[in-house]
């Protein structure tokens, strides 16, 4: 309201008698620039006090169980067994389930949602841009939960009828019912595509448009200038998404475990398996002791695990972008 | 640049709210429980606030860890009662409580199993029994396991249905959470701790539930009352008994455990009386029954 004020009055630049008339006086003035000044620092610490706020905490709740069970054997112990007689608590497979899940899910995802971005951004006609752009962001608005039930409900069967043909007879592998990693990629893979088509989308679209005329006028066709030319021109938005996207993967709890499995196994594509972000949730409600302490270790070790990816292709966006620029 | 560091910013913070939310989730979700196990254990207590009352001296609880929700939730209405009244209880294992009541070290030894024939010189008091309902597909031909060959689907000796009778098809097992009690209480009496192979671990009964209810090949486990509570599964009997609560307090079923109360023989305490008075009440096993236990009264 009185940011409107401000500007009707300053536009008119009559003299009336609201508090902000550019014939104010200045000490007023001045006051109020400094409380919004004020204001808006407040406002952007809070971001960075939550965060600084959340490390401090991970890592004082996080340590104490690692120091106990002792770092190697936390990261590269396979046997997590945390209310046995003889207790053990390694991670190795959990770790390597939540890598090589996220990379599959990844390896899938990203080349549809890069070529959707590609398809929606430069070759679909206005009509079918119209009925594809919405079902992509409904997708993006179904709330992770869904996703799990309709991987539970319709996914899941389907891998158990895969998982009965494959393995007829076998001796040696364990029969999940279609709980398994294959599963929970397939889901996390669907989750990705929102995130990464649209920020790919408006990266493609914020290429300068004398780039894609230049190069048709040199005789390139339009696929040549696409992939030749806009598409490395976007590469910085396009990496930010795919970032964002393997976050959206490593971070996702709640669909994943109604169609992982959740036992603590090697990562293969029909073993029921265990992630990070699943050990925690599963475990957390009935845990105490020990027990419960390594299961924050784990939310530390996920924490970590968030940062380093978000440095390491930090560091490679600066790099491309330097490049570019 | 601006843009990329906003956009980084944005996902430390979101990753940052993800990994808070999971800690946070838990820790509320079991104080809850324990608010809601004090509520009703205040109210029950109000009801019949005139009976006993007034114990000043102490009384020290120590054995099983299963039964640290139900000892938690009879001492806590037994003190709204005898506000004066100091107990402490510690849960450091069956066996420990019922060396702890031997030796004098504690009033009560609580125990989630029988006592053992070398265990003398105690007086058991059964104060709940936890029964445990294994139950398969409604599809599943299979009515009847022997206990025997239900440990060994669990540990994966036996890893298709028609080794029991069943149709050829390869068994899925489903079980609890490390954490979960049940799990605890049914690898114990089956004697397969640790040694179990699971194929999916569920965090809750209702998760067990509807994966068993979903998979056709499927085997799980779950309290007995959750498995009588609608029907979506089959229960299967073990060694032609089916699981049910005259059964198990008839003895006959075996997937059940007994908690019970071991107290030395000759320890007069009146403290000690009073509260296993109090757990055998009508208001005690009021208790016992909100804990999806079975009452032994």
């Amino acid at each position: 309201m009185q940011g409107n004020e401000m500007v009707k009055t300053t536009q008119s630049a009559t003299a009336t008698k609201s508090f902000f008339t550019i014939m104010g006086s200045s000490k007023t003035k001045s006051a109020i620039e400094k409380v919004m000044s004020v204001i808006f620092v407040a406002c952007g610490l809070t971001a960075v006090l939550a965060v600084l706020g959340i490390t401090v905490y991970m890592i004082v709740a996080g340590s104490p169980a690692i120091g106990k069970i002792g770092i190697l054997e936390f990261l590269f112990g396979t046997r997590w067994a945390p209310t046995a007689a003889d207790p053990s608590f390694g991670i190795l497979y959990i770790i390597l389930t939540s890598i090589v899940g996220t990379f599959l899910a990844v390896l899938i995802g990203v080349p549809i949602a890069l070529l959707t971005a590609v398809y929606l951004a430069e070759v679909a006609s206005p009509r079918l841009y119209k009925m594809v752009r919405p079902a992509i962001e409904l997708l993006a608005g179904i709330p992770s939960v869904i996703y799990g039930l309709v991987g539970a409900i319709l996914l899941v069967p389907l891998m158990r009828m895969a998982e009965v043909a494959i393995f007829k007879g076998s001796e040696t592998h364990q029969f999940t019912g279609g709980a398994n990693l294959l599963s929970a990629v397939l889901v996390l893979a669907v989750m990705i595509l929102p995130t990464v088509v649209n920020v790919s989308e408006s990266s493609l679209r914020a290429v300068p448009k004398e780039l894609k005329e230049a190069s048709l006028a040199l005789g390139a066709t339009h696929m040549e200038t696409i992939f030749k030319v806009l598409v490395p021109a976007a590469k910085s938005g396009i990496v930010t998404s795919i970032v964002l996207g393997i976050g959206r993967a490593v971070g996702e709890a709640m669909a994943i475990m109604m169609v992982s499995g959740n036992v603590v196994n090697l990562p293969l594509p029909f073993n029921s398996v265990r992630f990070l972000t699943t050990g925690i949730v599963t475990e957390m409600s009935y845990s105490g002791g020990l027990h419960r302490q390594a299961l924050f270790s784990i939310g530390l070790i996920l924490f970590l695990f968030i940062m380093v990816i978000n440095i390491v292709l930090n560091v490679i966006l600066k790099k491309g972008g330097e490049k570019n620029g | 640049m601006k843009k990329m560091a906003i956009i980084l910013a944005a996902l430390m913070v979101s990753t940052g709210i993800m990994a808070g939310c999971s800690s946070a989730g838990g820790s509320q979700s079991s104080s809850q429980a324990q608010a809601s196990v004090a509520a009703s254990a205040a109210s029950q207590s109000s009801e019949a606030a005139d009976s006993t009352g007034g114990l000043t001296g102490s009384l020290s609880l120590s054995g099983s860890t299963s039964m640290e929700e139900l000892v938690k939730a009879l001492a806590e209405a037994f003190n709204e009662k005898n506000p004066d009244l100091v107990i402490d209880a510690q849960f450091n294992g069956s066996g420990q409580g019922i060396k702890d009541a031997q030796d004098g070290k504690a009033d009560i030894g609580n125990s989630s199993r029988e006592l053992k024939a070398e265990e003398t010189g105690l007086t058991a008091n059964v104060v709940a029994i936890d029964g445990i309902a294994v139950i398969v597909n409604k599809e599943n031909t299979v009515a009847d396991l022997t206990i025997d060959q239900l440990a060994k689907i669990y540990t994966g000796e036996i890893k298709n249905w028609k080794e029991v009778g069943g149709k050829d098809t390869p068994i899925v097992v489903i079980g609890r959470d490390a954490a979960s009690g049940t799990r605890g209480a049914f690898e114990e009496i089956l004697k397969v701790a640790d040694k179990c192979v699971y194929a999916q671990e569920k965090d809750s009964t209702g998760g067990v539930k509807t994966a068993v209810q979903s998979t056709p090949d499927a085997i799980g486990y779950v309290s007995l009352e959750a498995a009588d509570a609608d029907d979506t599964v089959s229960k299967v009997k073990l060694d032609g008994v089916e699981a049910s609560e005259e059964n198990i307090v008839a003895g006959s079923y075996k997937l059940s455990r007994p908690f019970l109360m071991a107290v030395k023989e000759g320890n007069t305490k009146a403290e000690v009386k009073a509260f296993i008075d109090f757990a055998l009440s009508a208001e005690g096993q009021e208790i016992v029954k909100n804990l999806k236990l079975i009452t032994v009264k």
